[in-house]
């Protein structure tokens, strides 16, 4: 066993050397969540456009509070009632040298909607719009009706150059042999599992990032990442745990950066089945589902102490909702405030419709989708309880809870009847929850997709229907804010809880633009 | 030995062809993948057309007898999240999983039957004793928290070693190796050691259980009586005896270093097959699960085999006609 002991020694002298210096102008970041192409219209999910936002470009950007602001396209503006005109920025590059300009918007339009094997498809943002080379620097979009999202829809595509060629394949911008974008950084490599290097596009056309090389590392696991950090592997993390926030915050080599987020989470309540499988009357016997009653709705809404769950439950980072968006976006009612806490109000609510002693329910909820899901799940229980409805909590892993939530019931209903569930908005308006949370269920037109309660109003729809065909954004607000009143403030459709707040960590005196998208990009990434 | 392996040989397949079922069935019995993939904004009819496009429109049995067709040509499916062949990404991740599952195992071995021998030739002596008190705690704590108390103390308070991830690699044969490299056996360390405490209590325990026995036989009482040296006695008459038992298990544990080396991979977010299958489950890529555990099945059934064939190399009182699995 004796040669064992120079080599022994040797690994362990080199493996304690102290490790190199880190590059002043490197960032490492270790990321909760991985992509899974390089391809920017393979999967539309947010780890993938977070990352493509880095290496390519959107006509239109959303900035770091989801506002439009111009990216390929220098203006873009209505010229009748359903033709937008986009004009595209001049002198712009792409990585390998090419100009871009509206060929390459052209190609990608065609190319987006149709990625062979794409599990989440960007057809959602191009199909009924029609596009039309003016001259290279213009493009007129043409839609059968009104379409005043527009531009929204259009920040979500990526532009690749046309030099790529037909027939290019995701494998193709996997490799890198087809990352060619207009981004402030350059693509190099992508090791799936691993990491993905980029390093500074120094021809971009707009504020250069800081940073010449960026390398992501996808850490799972959330204490690993945080100890990664403290431990100086990564330089930066996304998707700080509430329960770690307070000790980082006492330790002086971590600068903390949060912000709100546009994801509200909020209950969903069973309104279109007269018996409803999860609720019975106290003691186990049938009744008719009394979340049927607006006043049931919202004698549940102000027995939930909101302020509670926030400083107890999320450690004092969330903010109380009462509406689907916080407050600074598009469509927000001014008039709909959170709901004070008022448990004797609520008793005599249930009261009045005529559930003196209260019922029983079931709440299910995710324990591994949002930040402590399953702890917030068991808070409103107890408030609910408190006041004569007595509830009990099932949490289970997302990958079962959604399809249940969805379509786990006779018929492909939804299984359950009061769930606890998050909305962000992509679009960074109201008629985003609107759309897919509170317009009756209806496939045909695409409305009410995660409609889980089947909440259903006539004026609501018509109201959101409205918005979505109103080009003139004061009106369109106007509609927006009109039809959160109603389906929320007088029918009380869902119960918002809180507002997501998210946090991200980084060595000492690197400060993040936190974004509401929660989206982590280094070029919000600063040195102070 | 060759109608032995013949009759191995049948009787594995029909253990995987079982195994195919069984996985295939349950997989895909629970939840709904196009949730985990789909953009939360997209409307019901792009759902239905997802569904429709990844095959899951189709009944249980029909998607099964398509699995098997393609699987019997080598196929076994396209990821769905990554939309590239399962077993390229598996293969991809697989030489990450090995490296540290031979580390472990090595590690394992060199610190494990020394150790193990020693406290068996003086049990009484207080080093002895708390080496088997160290491999109750190598047993009993639960593989997560060491991990994390490792990167806590060795890599955040000393700042000695890297906490996370797989270092520099270099190609040999094509295959992308990290312990060739300086910052690659840094990176490699703290995960190798964490995986293989488990495993070398283990052989701790074996080994010496194994020596206590062996002492106590004629054949080593003979050796002595010769007079050959206490060495001599150890290295050559306990030693080759006690390893029949340590490369039975061995062997079975190598397998599971290899196929569930999980919970060490995703602390240290090592690159490797394991934490492909914990995202996998995690976001119901079916395919990736199936093909994944295919895989392990096939890998069990063959260590199984080589160490039947190790046995009857070992102890010439083996012999492999008689094993009848």
């Amino acid at each position: 066993m004796k040669f064992w002991k120079p080599i022994i020694g040797a690994v362990l002298t080199a493996a304690l050397a102290a490790p190199a210096l880190a590059d002043e102008e490197t960032l490492t970041i270790g990321l909760n969540a991985e992509p899974s192409a390089i391809d920017p219209h393979y999967h539309n999910l947010s780890p993938n456009n977070a990352m493509a936002e880095h290496y390519f470009g959107t006509l239109v950007r959303q900035d770091e509070k989801q506002r439009l602001i111009p990216g390929l396209a220098e203006s873009w503006k209505p010229i009748d009632d359903t033709t937008f005109e986009f004009k595209l920025r001049k002198g712009v590059k792409f990585h390998d040298g090419s100009e871009f300009n509206a060929d390459d918007v052209m190609f990608t339009m065609k190319r987006a909607p149709e990625v062979p094997n794409s599990p989440s498809s960007f057809a959602l943002y191009v199909k009924g719009k029609e596009f039309t080379k003016v001259d290279d620097y213009t493009i007129h979009v043409k839609t059968e009706r009104p379409h005043p999202l527009m531009a929204a829809d259009l920040s979500n595509i990526y532009i690749i150059s046309s030099e790529v060629g037909e027939g290019v394949t995701t494998a193709d911008f996997n490799s890198g042999k087809a990352a060619i974008g207009t981004g402030p950084f350059k693509f190099v490599e992508w090791v799936p599992g691993d990491r993905l290097v980029i390093e500074r596009n120094e021809d971009y056309w707009g504020e250069k990032p800081e940073w010449k090389k960026v390398i992501f590392k996808p850490i799972t696991s959330s204490p690993a990442r945080v100890a990664a950090l403290l431990a100086g592997d990564v330089d930066f993390i996304d998707n700080v745990p509430p329960v770690d926030i307070p000790q980082l915050k006492k330790n002086a080599d971590v600068t903390l950066s949060q912000g709100i987020s546009n994801r509200v989470i909020y209950l969903h309540l069973d309104q279109f089945r007269e018996d409803s499988p999860f609720v019975k009357a106290k003691g186990g016997g049938k009744i008719k589902n009394p979340l049927l009653d607006v006043r049931v709705r919202k004698a549940l809404s102000i027995a939930i102490n909101r302020d509670a769950i926030v400083a107890r439950v999320m450690e004092g980072v969330a903010i109380p909702a009462g509406q689907l968006l916080p407050e600074g976006f598009f469509g927000v009612s001014p008039n709909l405030k959170p709901p004070a806490y008022d448990p004797e109000g609520a008793k005599k609510l249930l009261a009045e419709a005529g559930y003196p002693n209260g019922f029983e329910i079931t709440l299910h909820g995710p324990n591994d989708r949002y930040i402590n899901d399953a702890k917030i799940a068991e808070a409103v229980a107890q408030m609910l309880t408190r006041i004569g409805v007595k509830t009990t909590v099932e949490t289970m892993t997302k990958a079962v809870y959604f399809s249940r939530a969805s379509s786990g019931g006779a018929d492909k209903q939804p299984e359950f009847s009061f769930i606890l569930v998050g909305w962000g908005s992509g679009t960074g308006e109201a008629s985003s929850p609107l759309k897919s949370l509170l317009h009756t269920y209806d496939k045909e037109g695409g409305f009410g997709a995660s409609n889980r309660g089947r909440h259903s109003d006539a004026m609501v729809d018509k109201l959101i229907e409205d918005a979505l065909a109103t080009v003139d954004d004061a009106k369109r607000e106007k509609l927006l804010q009109q039809a959160t009143e109603r389906a929320i403030g007088e029918l009380q459709g869902i119960i918002p809880t809180h507002y997501q707040v998210n946090t991200w960590a980084g060595r000492k005196g690197l400060s993040y633009i936190a974004r509401t998208d929660e989206a982590t990009l280094a070029m919000g990434v600063f040195k102070e | 030995m060759t109608v032995f392996i013949i009759r191995r040989l049948l009787q594995s397949a029909v253990v995987v062809l079982v195994m195919s079922l069984l996985v295939f069935t349950g997989v895909n019995i629970v939840g709904d993948p196009v949730d985990m993939l789909i953009n939360p904004e997209a409307e019901p009819a792009e759902i239905e057309q997802i569904k429709k496009n990844l095959g899951l429109d189709r009944p249980l049995h029909e998607q099964y007898g398509y699995f098997l067709a393609n699987a019997a040509q080598g196929d076994l499916g396209k990821s769905f999240k990554f939309g590239e062949p399962a077993l390229k990404l598996i293969l991809q991740r697989m030489p990450a999983t090995l490296e540290l599952a031979v580390a472990a195992l090595l590690l394992a071995i060199v610190f494990g039957i020394p150790l193990g021998v020693y406290a068996g030739l003086r049990p009484e002596s207080p080093v002895s004793k708390t080496i088997m008190a160290g491999s109750i705690l190598g047993f009993s704590l639960p593989t997560f928290w060491v991990g994390i108390m490792m990167i806590m103390i060795v890599a955040v308070m000393l700042g000695w070693l890297p906490s996370t991830g797989r270092g520099d690699t270099v190609p040999l044969f094509g295959i992308e190796l990290s312990f060739l490299t300086l910052d690659g056996l840094r990176h490699l360390i703290l995960p190798a050691i964490n995986l293989a405490l488990f495993k070398l209590s283990l052989v701790i325990r074996l080994s010496r259980a194994g020596t206590r026995e062996a002492i106590h036989q004629d054949y080593v009482k003979f050796a002595r009586a010769k007079g050959l040296k206490e060495g001599r006695v150890v290295l050559v008459h306990v030693l080759k005896n006690i390893l029949i038992p340590v490369v039975t298990v061995l062997g079975l544990e190598f397998g599971g270093l290899i196929a569930f080396s999980v919970v060490t991979e995703t602390v240290f977010a090592w690159p490797g097959m394991g934490k492909l299958i914990i995202d996998s489950i995690r976001e119901l890529d079916r395919p990736v699960v199936v093909a994944y555990l295919m895989i392990v099945v096939l890998m069990f059934v063959v260590i199984n085999l080589v160490v039947d064939i190790i046995y009857s190399l070992l102890d010439p009182r083996v012999r492999l006609q008689d094993v009848k699995s």
